[in-house]
């Protein structure tokens, strides 16, 4: 066994840089999108750039206590932080304050927090040190179950708050699941749910157009062309044992699900979230109304052109055409005064730091680090995906912050606990026994 | 284990895609689809319009005459209107919520995103009230226009009017913006180009609120504003409006010219109309008024396109050309005889400054049949085509049949009959002396316009040339080039003494026509003419010029339907002479006459 010199030593400095430039990055778009003549100093409190500022400063503080601390208590406590934020889910439900329509905020004085964040890193580690205990019997039912368990219990409490955007971050979870053996066939049922889902919202709009009133016309060409393809697909897998039951189970389950898309749409849904869906598919437009964020956040993206308006330049950011421009629609203030260069370096660097986690996830003796390396990419690759997403028009409107990047104390200090504690934990990699 | 190892590649795979998803879609709406940029301008941008000044125009002596007055044009920029008050809106722009509906709709129909007029030309004092409390209604600003006023109400027909432009103009000139004033006639449209000045822009930003945040990359893109040039008319605006009170309640025109430099010191047709009626909203009704409603038609300005026979001051002209090429001399006594034309009763003409004073027709019936017959081909009609041939030319170089070098649009030439017309008229040489012989006393198909009579009262008062008539009085920068030719007339200034005399006695010597016209303390000469008029009485011409010896003005009157030149064109005449030599009337006793004159009802009585 080696013995240390010291606490930094094995750290990975490259993902510390890459964290340092996205917080820095971040930093300056939000200074960018609330800067006026009024409010130019780069500490003013009462800015959202100014506070950002405290924020960033006492995440490097929370950074360096993580590294500090011994690797063993991720791995100890994983349950009991998870237990923790479990109570805290529940607490919100009943003593949390309402924003925007989510009872979702814990709110003490000046200080905001939301327990869905210190949830997410709660199921990361519980979620880790399961599978590090009972990977080896993923097979079996019950460990499948349990896994489960762990990830949509949160997901559920928080379902009553209810926060749809953080109920799709724990599902993403599930790539934890898949590095464990789940098999990818599920991703792939994950996939065609979605297709139908949209074809369904699309027929009905095609049909109007193509087929007048006669609403069911579309409908049945659409389950006809299914079920030539599904029997397309049985016809080259149809020596194989038990193919026919799959196939045709998997025909009628398709056709079932298709034919709800309605019910479920109008039923399980708001009408705020119906209206985004239907924005993003085009199906209405309403650049005034429900599609006003959107539409708005595209014009200041597009006008950036290919190498920006410049720092501070950006008129469509910095005169609040784009609504939550700090928050949610933060990358708005890249696409205008960066162009697509900010954008290709953003997305470049996320990617390159996701890739990353993963990579050295694989060269773990741990498997509880390899397992928490999975999961921190993935809740971080779900904000990546739906927030830059929501941003140029391919994902619906869900308030989820971009990682490192958006404003908020609460957030860039969960985020930046999930990192540090990948970070605290790979640098212990050649220190752990197998 | 193995297997579930390589699941890495699978993942990080998945995210590059989504990564690649982005970037396509971030490359095709940042750097392909530019249609962004321009919503971002249209939302983010304001691009204020400057509206220069129009020049201003002064008369000879500085005083103004046309200037302007702010006015404001409401403009609404639809996407930005949003949850409004309609009723407040309206009773603000007292207007009614149907036309508030109409007015937005239409806006909308222009353009979303682009500004649009509202409400036109509202005055400061209407537009102060709005501006107060227009914070209210997002999407509304006020424009600042400026519209002329004629301080003094004078010289409509000079001055002319601008109005908005028409697809006429937009086409032509890319300078124009729709919305955009022109000159439409006179000396607005005349200069246009100098009055108009330089459009001016400014960019500013605004914000979701349609508050003004600042100049766009500091004013980098701003264009001030150029104001039109002043003009410096070589109107007297004294005299101009001491024209136009003298010519009330009759129908004519006065011009006066300064005989040395060519510059229009009055120009008036009676009657004229209030300018300022053309101006702001209630200009097309006026003109409707004035153009449809009004049988004397003011708007016709009859001192630039009124044709008459010059009448008996053609004489003056035969005179100079007779003595010119010889024909006659200044002892040259002819005896009136009115078998060849009709006269008044006068003794015989002794010599040529008897035959002017007294106006004698056979007299020119002989001067003119001698210049054109003069035996220079066998035949008799050849001999007259020759003849005709030669005077018509020499008759141009006194400014008639053809358009004055003016500096006003809508000028007529007039016309001098030549031997084109009459072969036309009568067939190739079918005509002689006696077909054409009304030319003699300035019938027939002789045409002038008062304002070539006004000029040729300046060639007689230079004794043989003229400059052109003009009325810009100090060049333009932008048009710097502008030079007034010199033309001869090709009369040696000699034969001028003889018939300037005449003139002198014509006013001052007692059997002269235009007794009324004298003043004491100023030697007037003048020249009396009766423009005959087939469709009732006759129009009383006069001109003059005066100081005799070192003439300061020189003047052509007319005064439709009142007979003899002599009677009202004569004394008016000699009222403005005397305004602008003197700056006092001494007899107000004629003055009086004038001004209580209605020669228009007293048309209609007859």
């Amino acid at each position: 066994m080696r013995t240390r010199q010291s606490v930094f030593q094995d750290i990975d400095w490259i993902m510390v840089g890459v964290y340092l430039f996205l917080v820095a990055f971040g930093w300056m778009s939000i200074y960018a999108a609330t800067y006026d003549e009024a409010h130019r100093a780069v500490n003013d409190m009462t800015q959202n750039h100014g506070k950002q500022m405290l924020w960033i400063g006492l995440s490097l503080v929370i950074a360096a206590a993580i590294l500090l601390f011994d690797h063993r208590f991720f791995e100890t406590f994983a349950y009991g932080i998870y237990g923790v934020s479990i109570a805290l889910l529940l607490g919100v439900l009943i003593v949390g304050s309402e924003i925007k329509g989510a009872q979702s905020w814990f709110v003490l004085g000046p200080v905001s927090f939301q327990p869905s964040e210190i949830a997410k890193y709660g199921t990361a580690l519980a979620l880790a040190k399961y599978l590090s205990q009972y990977g080896a019997r993923f097979k079996e039912r019950k460990v499948l179950l349990t896994s489960l368990a762990i990830i949509f219990f949160p997901a559920a409490l928080i379902m009553l708050q209810p926060d749809v955007g953080s109920v799709l971050v724990f599902s993403t979870l599930l790539i934890v699941l898949y590095r464990q053996g789940l098999s990818g066939w599920w991703f792939v049922v994950a996939l065609i749910a979605v297709f139908l889902f949209v074809m369904a919202l699309f027929m009905k709009q095609w049909t109007l157009q193509l087929f007048g009133d006669n609403e069911i016309g579309g409908t049945w060409i659409f389950l006809g062309a299914l079920t030539l393809i599904v029997g397309a697909f049985y016809y080259q897998f149809r020596k194989q044992k038990g193919s026919l039951p799959i196939f045709s189970g998997g025909l009628v389950a398709m056709i079932g699900y298709y034919l709800s898309v309605d019910y479920l749409f109008d039923h399980l849904l708001k009408p705020h979230h119906q209206n985004r869906i239907n924005e993003l598919l085009g199906i209405v437009s309403d650049p005034l109304g429900a599609g006003y964020n959107v539409h708005q956040s595209k014009i200041a993206i597009g006008s950036g052109g290919f190498s920006g308006k410049g720092f501070l330049q950006g008129t469509q950011t910095k005169f609040h055409f784009v609504p939550e421009q700090s928050t949610d629609f933060i990358f708005c203030t890249v696409g205008e005064e960066w162009g697509f260069l900010g954008t290709l370096v953003l997305i470049s660097a996320f990617i390159f730091l996701l890739g990353r986690i993963i990579w050295s996830s694989e060269n773990q003796r741990s498997e509880f680090t390899r397992n928490y390396g999975y999961a921190a990419a993935a809740i971080l690759f779900i904000h990546f995906t739906i927030n830059i997403g929501m941003a140029i028009g391919l994902a619906p409107v869900i308030g989820i912050p971009l990682p490192f990047f958006s404003y908020g104390g609460s957030s860039l200090w969960s985020f930046t606990i999930l990192l540090f504690t990948f970070i605290k934990l790979d640098s212990e990699r050649k220190f752990v026994l197998r | 284990m193995n297997n579930l190892e390589q699941r890495k590649f699978i993942v990080i795979s998945s995210f590059v895609v989504i990564a690649i998803i982005f970037l396509m879609r971030l490359f095709y709406i940042q750097v392909i689809d530019d249609s962004y940029v321009s919503s971002a301008d249209n939302q983010a941008l304001r691009f204020v319009t400057k509206y220069p000044a129009r020049g201003i125009v002064y008369d000879r002596n500085g005083e103004i005459l046309v200037l302007n007055q702010a006015a404001y044009d409401l403009m609404v920029v639809p996407v930005l209107v949003g949850e409004v008050d309609t009723t407040s809106i309206c009773s603000l722009l007292e207007i009614e919520k149907d036309a508030f509906i109409e007015r937005m709709e239409q806006a909308r129909n222009f353009s979303r995103y682009r500004a649009s007029i509202f409400k036109k030309q509202m005055t400061s004092e209407e537009y102060s009230r709005v501006a107060e409390r227009l914070y209210q209604f997002t999407g509304f600003y006020g424009q600042k226009r400026s519209l002329r006023i004629y301080p003094d109400s004078i010289a409509a027909h000079v001055l002319g009017y601008i109005g908005e432009v028409n697809q006429g103009h937009l086409d032509k000139d890319t300078f124009y913006r729709s919305g955009d004033f022109v000159g439409i006639s006179g000396i607005e449209r005349q200069y246009e180009t100098a009055l108009r000045g330089h459009r001016g822009r400014e960019v500013l930003m605004v914000d979701v609120h349609n508050t003004v945040q600042g100049k766009y990359e500091d004013g980098a893109l701003d264009v001030e504003a150029k104001a039109g040039e002043n003009l410096i008319l070589s109107l007297d605006l004294q005299i101009q409006k001491y024209g136009e009170q003298l010519m009330q309640n009759k129908k004519g025109s006065i011009v006066a010219i300064e005989p040395k430099t060519g510059e229009v010191l009055c120009l008036i047709s009676s009657p004229t109309y209030d300018p300022n009626l053309l101006v702001g909203v209630k200009r097309a009704s006026n003109y409707k008024l004035l153009s449809e409603n009004d049988s004397l038609d003011p708007l016709f300005n009859r001192a630039l396109m009124a044709k008459y026979p010059p009448g008996s001051i053609f004489k003056i002209i035969q005179s100079l050309i007779g003595l010119q090429d010889g024909i006659i001399s200044e002892n040259t006594g002819i005896t009136c005889n009115k078998a060849l034309v009709g006269c008044h009763n006068h003794p015989s003409a002794q010599n040529l400054r008897q035959a002017i004073q007294m106006s004698c027709n056979p007299y020119y019936h002989q001067v003119f049949k001698r210049l054109i017959n003069r035996g220079e081909a066998k035949s008799y009609f050849e001999d007259s085509a020759l003849g005709l041939d030669r005077w018509e030319k020499q008759v141009h170089r006194f400014g008639l049949g053809e358009r004055l070098a003016l500096d006003l649009p809508s000028l007529k030439s007039g016309s001098v009959p030549n031997v084109e017309l009459y072969d036309r008229i009568y067939g190739e040489r079918r005509w002689a002396f006696s077909t054409i012989y009304s030319l003699s006393i300035g019938q027939g198909e002789l045409e002038v316009v008062p304002i070539q009579m006004a000029n040729l009262a300046a060639t007689i008062a230079n004794r043989g040339y003229f400059i052109d008539p003009h009325l810009i009085k100090e060049p333009l920068s932008t048009q710097s080039a502008i030079t007034w030719k010199k033309h001869n007339t090709g009369i040696d200034d000699v034969h001028f003494t003889p018939i300037v005399d005449a003139m002198q006695w014509v006013v001052d010597k007692p059997g002269g026509t235009a007794r009324r016209a004298r003043i004491d303390s100023i030697k007037v000469c003048g020249k009396t003419g009766t423009a005959e008029n087939p469709h009732g009485k006759d129009h009383s011409v006069f001109i003059a010029f005066a100081p005799k010896d070192d003439p300061k003005i020189a003047i052509a009157v007319y005064v439709e339907n009142s007979g003899f030149g002599g009677t009202w064109a004569a004394p008016i005449s000699s009222l403005i002479i005397e305004k602008y030599l003197n700056g006092t009337i001494a007899d107000t006793a004629k003055e009086n006459r004038i001004f209580r004159a209605d020669l228009i009802s007293m048309e209609d009585e007859d």
